[in-house]
C-alpha cells in the first residue's frame, strides 16, 4: 500500500538545551513532547500512538508513556541508531492507513554530554589508577553486548565512529578523486546556515581552510568534518489528513517514504554506496517526484562524507560527482543548487543523544510551513526530503528516506 | 604507549578461529553447499543460508581495501593505531589493524600478510606489509 497522502506530520518541536546538565533523559523525552502538542495545537489526550527508539530508557515505550500519563492503542519502538525516527514517519504513517491509530508522537532525547561530563567527575573523585596515571571514564556508556556475534571481530581493533567513517572517505578519494576540500565545503555550508540559530552549539562561519587545517581525527577526516556532541531532542506529530486539515498549520504532507538496512554481507564489503541507495529510490517512487524536484534536503551529517555518500545515493548527482556538487557553497541556502540543513545540522547546531534524524525531519519541516530562519528560508519550498544514516557507513547502518510535500 | 588490544568476546560458533589464532593459524569459513566464503565466521553461510560451513586455513595474505589512522588515540599516551578492511586473497573482507612500518605509508591496494597480537585473552590477527 502507498503511504503517498494517508498522514501528515502537525507538530515538530527542537528542545533549545545543548547541555542537559539539570535535566534527565525522561524530562528531556516529555519537554520535546509537550513542544511538538503546543505546536500542532493539538493535546496529550489526543494521542493514541507512540513510537521511540533506543535512546528511550527502560522498557522504551512503556517507560515513556508511562512518564508521560499516556493511553495508547498502538507503540513501535523500531531501533535502528539515528535514522529511526524517520523510519517512525514512515511506520506512524502506515499505522495511521492501516487504521490503527490517528495521532502518534514520536520522541528522541538524551543527554550524552552531561553523562560524559558526570563519568569523568566520577573518574576524576576515584582518583589515580593501578598504574598511577588518572583513572579514564569508559567512553562507552553501555557494555558491548556479549550476543553480538560480530562486536569479537570489530572490538579488539578499535572501531570508533571516526575511524569507520574515515575509511568510507578515503575509499571515495580513491576511487573518484574527491578532495578534503570538497568535504570541508560541506562544512562550510552549515556553519553558513548555523550562524542564523542562536541555539547551535557551533555559530562561526568556517572557511576550507579552517577545515582542512583543523587536527587530524582520522585519516582523512579532521576535527571540522565531525558533528558535534550534544545533549537535547525533538518530537513530531504525525496525524490522519483529516485532522492535519482541521488544525491551524501548513499542512506537511507524507508524500514518499524508503527504509533499508546494509550490512558487512559476509564480508563483501563495498564502501562506495550507502543504504540510502535503496532507501531513496522508494520512496521517490511512492512521492512520483524526481530528485531534481527536491527544493531542500536534510541530509545526515555526522560526517562530513556521509552528507557526499547520500547526495550521490540519493540521486542529486552521479556517483562520484559529490564531490564536485558541493563545492563552492552548492548545499549553501541562496547560493547553491540545493540547501540543506539550514538548522546547521550535526555538524553546527545539534546531534541529540548522538542521532540526528529528528532535527532532519524538524528543519524540513520548518522550511515547508516558511518558518525557517529568513536568512535561509528557501523560497516557496513546497518539497522537502530528510534522510537518515544510522549506524556506522562503513558496517552496518540503516537508511530512511522521507519526502514531504507542503499542500 | 602502544594501544593495548581489548581481548575478543568469544561464542562457542566462534572458539575454533581463536583457538586457531593462538597457533598463529587464520581461519577463514567456506560453505560446502554454495562454494563461497563468508567473514565474520558463522555456523550459517550468510550468502545461501546452509548450515554447512566448513573451516578452512587461509593463505594469511591480503590487499588494503581501506583504512584509516586514529592520530590521537583514545587516552593520555596511547599511540596512533591504523584501523583497515583487508581482502583476504580467498575473497572476504575483514576489518582489523595494520600494525608494523610508518602509518603515513599504509596505501590501499598495498599487499599485507597477517601477523597475531597477543591479549589478555585469544591473539588476534592483524596485518603487516608482505
Amino acid at each position: 500500500m502507498s503511504l503517498n497522502g494517508k498522514a501528515a506530520i502537525v507538530g515538530a518541536y527542537e528542545h533549545p538545551t545543548r547541555n542537559a546538565e539539570k535535566l534527565s533523559v525522561l524530562r528531556l523525552h516529555a519537554d520535546v513532547a509537550r513542544g511538538a502538542l503546543a505546536d500542532a495545537g493539538l493535546t496529550r489526550d489526543d494521542i493514541d500512538s507512540y513510537f521511540c527508539a533506543g535512546d528511550a530508557p527502560g522498557l522504551g515505550t512503556a517507560t515513556v508513556a508511562e512518564y508521560l500519563g499516556l493511553k495508547l492503542r498502538h507503540v513501535d519502538s523500531t531501533e535502528c541508531g539515528g535514522s529511526a525516527p524517520i523510519l517512525h514517519v514512515a511506520h506512524a504513517a502506515a499505522a495511521i492507513a492501516a487504521g490503527r491509530c490517528n495521532v502518534a508522537l514520536i520522541t528522541l532525547a538524551g543527554r550524552p554530554r552531561a553523562a560524559m561530563a558526570e563519568a569523568q567527575a566520577r573518574a576524576a573523585a576515584a582518583g589515580p589508577g593501578k598504574d598511577g596515571r588518572p583513572a579514564k571514564p569508559a567512553l562507552a556508556l553501555r557494555p558491548p553486548d556479549p550476543d553480538c556475534p560480530e562486536l569479537a571481530f570489530e572490538l579488539p581493533y578499535g572501531p570508533a565512529t571516526q575511524n569507520l567513517y574515515a575509511m568510507v572517505a578515503q575509499r571515495h578519494m580513491h576511487e573518484f578523486g574527491t578532495t578534503s576540500e570538497q568535504l570541508a565545503w560541506i562544512k562550510v555550508a552549515a556553519s553558513h546556515h548555523a550562524q542564523h540559530n542562536p541555539n547551535a552549539m557551533l555559530r562561526k562561519v568556517v572557511t576550507v581552510d579552517d577545515v582542512v587545517n583543523s587536527p587530524m581525527v582520522s585519516s582523512p577526516l579532521h576535527r571540522l568534518d565531525c558533528c558535534v556532541m550534544s545533549d537535547g531532542g525533538g518530537a513530531l506529530i504525525v496525524a490522519r489528513p483529516e485532522i492535519a486539515r482541521s488544525l491551524k498549520r501548513p499542512v506537511v504532507m507524507v508524500r514518499g517514504t524508503g527504509e533499508a538496512p546494509k550490512h558487512g554481507m559476509g564480508g563483501r564489503i563495498d564502501l562506495t554506496w550507502s543504504a540510502a541507495a535503496w532507501s531513496g529510490p522508494r520512496a521517490f517512487e511512492e512521492a512520483g517526484i524526481t530528485p531534481a524536484q527536491i527544493q531542500y534536503a536534510s541530509l545526515y551529517d555526522s560526517f562530513t562524507i556521509t552528507v557526499l555518500m547520500q547526495l550521490e545515493d540519493l540521486g542529486f548527482c552521479k556517483k562520484g560527482e559529490g564531490g564536485r556538487f558541493v563545492m563552492d557553497g552548492g548545499l549553501i541556502s541562496g547560493v547553491g543548487r540545493l540547501p540543506f540543513n539550514t538548522d546547521g545540522g550535526g555538524l553546527c547546531n545539534n546531534h541529540p543523544a548522538n542521532r540526528g534524524g529528528v532535527t532532519k525531519v524538524i528543519e524540513a519541516v520548518r522550511q515547508l510551513r516558511g518558518e525557517a530562519h529568513p536568512a535561509v528560508q528557501v523560497r516557496d519550498c513546497t518539497w522537502a526530503l530528510a534522510n537518515g544514516i544510522g549506524g556506522a557507513l562503513a558496517s552496518r547502518h540503516t537508511a530512511g528516506t522521507l519526502i514531504l510535500e507542503r499542500v | 604507549m602502544a594501544r593495548k588490544t581489548p581481548k575478543p568476546m568469544v561464542q562457542a560458533e566462534t572458539l575454533a578461529y581463536w583457538q586457531a589464532a593462538d597457533e598463529g593459524r587464520l581461519l577463514v569459513k567456506r560453505c560446502t553447499a554454495c562454494g563461497e566464503f563468508h567473514h565474520y565466521p558463522r555456523d550459517i553461510c550468510p550468502h545461501c543460508l546452509s548450515d554447512a560451513t566448513e573451516w578452512v586455513d587461509a593463505a594469511g595474505t591480503g590487499t588494503v581495501y581501506a583504512c584509516s589512522t586514529m592520530g590521537q588515540g583514545h587516552g593520555e599516551g596511547e599511540s596512533a593505531y591504523t584501523l583497515a578492511y583487508v581482502t583476504l586473497d580467498e575473497g572476504p573482507t575483514m576489518l582489523t589493524n595494520l600494525v608494523g612500518g610508518d602509518p603515513s605509508q599504509y596505501l590501499i591496494g598495498q599487499r599485507v600478510r597477517v601477523v597475531f597480537t597477543p591479549t589478555d585473552g585469544h591473539a588476534v590477527p592483524m596485518f603487516t606489509p608482505a
